[in-house]
């Protein structure tokens, strides 16, 4: 059989076929994916990154759920033009703790990796209830009804419990207080804000949708967007050691 | 079956698969060479990439590649490039103080662009694309400024902006005098009443102009001023104009009065850099209304 005719076992013999396939995808995925699973390069080292709280984790959930991730991207690329108009580039470190992470394929709108402190509680009240009021052209959908439906703070402790499986370091202390954090962030008068913000570095306690009560969906989802990209502190980010 | 691999198609001369249909046979017609010879050479290709460009993981790290390539050393020279193309004047931009970029027309017209630009990406989902506000947000075209219209006043709230949580930042806010207790219901109608007043606005039937003027001077006057022409050092807004915030019909004046307001701007110091800033302090100057 001449050098050129050879590839004819693959195609004469499906047996031969079927463990030359399982073989390739085997190294491809040993070679490509396993390392990144021990290389101490694949994460940075940086200061500042915490597990979500319960609040921002239920509003991670309602961005999940209502499908943000099809529109926006959570990913600054390392392009010029990205890096000018959102900011630093996006680092594996900031969402290490994203189960699954929501870096996005698809642009319908800005990318929403650094839009923490951007915008103010209210603007993003208004513009999540009816995003015409306050962006003519925009094309998003409306979400009135995140400021009427209640989060549930009885079901986040199991949440975090799960993502523990998965990696994300909660403490017991977390886990057991998942309740009260979630209140106390949505609500500066309460008792609990201040053992709350021990509990988790740099998180905000505002009553996010400006109403009163317990907190909703509302307060959840912009509690997770005003925290996005807030973490690092780009100051004291090590540019020369991360280079890859 | 032994032998049909050596099958002869006897009209094109060509060896046959040994398939057959009704008297059909398929031809085994192999792959041009020169496609072939493609297709490996793409393989040999490959392998000059693993040299030059990172790609094997190792134990502790990976190949970095001859080359030495990586995208974000790439993206540090691509902007230090751009610094480069925005050129001397954008230095002098970041040096020069705002009175100065003022009086020097090459500085005045970069800094305007810069701060369209900038505008655009930032201050326009709230500000509006042409900086004419909406409910809650100001108007930058108009000359009644919330926290003054000078140019360092400008760049102040942009700096640090306006109960932003930032340590230097405007603070002040409209108090709730209807949900604090401090006014009742109906006194609460009647300031609203007086503040249409002031601006030459329709008041209702039955309102007491005396007990509206009581009622302003005894809970408004300390921030809004006398006759309410406003102060920018708290934020308070003139009320005898015709510019509102959040609207001038009873009903949002009354919501105002019992509710409160505090407009949140984030400060954007730390977020954009400081010529950016500048820029920005002298587009929305110039955007109208700069005082």
């Amino acid at each position: 059989m001449s050098f050129w005719t050879r590839h004819q076992i693959f195609e004469k013999n499906s047996i031969i076929l079927i463990v030359g396939i399982l073989l390739v995808i085997a190294i491809g995925g040993l070679v490509e994916i396993t390392p990144l699973f021990y290389l101490k390069s694949t994460i940075e080292a940086v200061d500042g990154i915490r597990p979500y709280t319960p609040l921002e984790l239920a509003g991670r959930n309602v961005y999940i759920r209502e499908g943000c991730y099809l529109c926006h991207s959570q990913m600054i690329r390392p392009l010029r033009d990205e890096v000018e108009r959102y900011g630093h580039f996006s680092l594996a470190a900031e969402s290490m703790y994203d189960h699954p992470f929501q870096w996005g394929s698809k642009r319908t709108g800005p990318d929403l990796a650094r839009v923490g402190a951007k915008y103010s509680d209210d603007w993003h009240v208004t513009h999540l209830t009816n995003p015409r009021a306050i962006v003519p052209q925009s094309v998003m959908p409306g979400y009135p009804f995140l400021s009427k439906t209640e989060v549930d703070p009885d079901t986040i402790a199991d949440h975090m419990r799960t993502l523990r499986i998965v990696g994300t370091p909660y403490t017991d202390d977390q886990i057991a207080n998942a309740s009260a954090d979630m209140k106390a962030q949505a609500d500066p008068d309460n008792a609990g804000s201040d053992a709350f913000t021990k509990r988790y570095a740099k998180a905000v306690v505002r009553n996010f949708d400006g109403k009163a009560g317990t907190p909703t969906e509302m307060d959840a989802l912009i509690a997770y967007l005003q925290m996005l990209g807030t973490l690092v502190d780009f100051k004291i980010y090590n540019e020369k050691a991360n280079l890859r | 079956m032994t032998d049909h691999h050596s099958d002869i198609d006897p009209v094109s001369g060509r060896s046959t698969t040994g398939h057959e249909w009704d008297g059909i046979k398929e031809l085994n017609t192999p792959l041009p060479r020169w496609w072939v010879i493609t297709f490996y050479l793409t393989i040999v290709w490959a392998i000059g990439y693993w040299i030059v460009y990172p790609a094997w993981p190792l134990i502790s790290s990976n190949t970095t590649g001859l080359f030495g390539y990586s995208t974000r050393a790439d993206v540090a020279v691509e902007l230090a490039n751009l610094e480069k193309i925005r050129g001397a004047k954008m230095v002098a931009l970041g040096a020069a103080s705002l009175a100065d970029i003022e009086k020097d027309p090459a500085l005045l017209a970069l800094a305007r662009a810069k701060g369209k630009t900038v505008f655009g990406d930032n201050c326009a989902p709230c500000h509006g694309s042409g900086g004419a506000g909406a409910k809650g947000y100001p108007n930058l075209n108009d000359d009644d400024w919330l926290w003054g219209g000078s140019l360092d006043q400008i760049m102040q709230t942009i700096q640090f902006g306006a109960r932003s949580g930032h340590a230097k930042t405007h603070e002040g806010q409209m108090l709730a005098f209807g949900k604090d207790g401090v006014l009742k219901p109906d006194e609460i109608v009647t300031a609203a009443n007086y503040v249409r007043a002031l601006s030459g606005l329709p008041t209702r039937k039955g309102y007491d102009a005396a007990k509206g003027e009581k009622i302003f001077a005894e809970n408004c006057v300390a921030c809004h001023g006398d006759g309410g022409k406003g102060n920018p050092e708290m934020g308070a807004p003139n009320l005898t104009d015709k510019i509102w915030l959040y609207g001038s019909d009873e009903a949002t004046l009354i919501e105002t009065i019992s509710q409160g307001r505090a407009g949140v701007m984030p400060a954007w110091e730390g977020r954009l850099d400081p010529a950016t800033i500048k820029a920005m302090a002298v587009y929305v100057h110039s955007l109208g209304g700069g005082k």
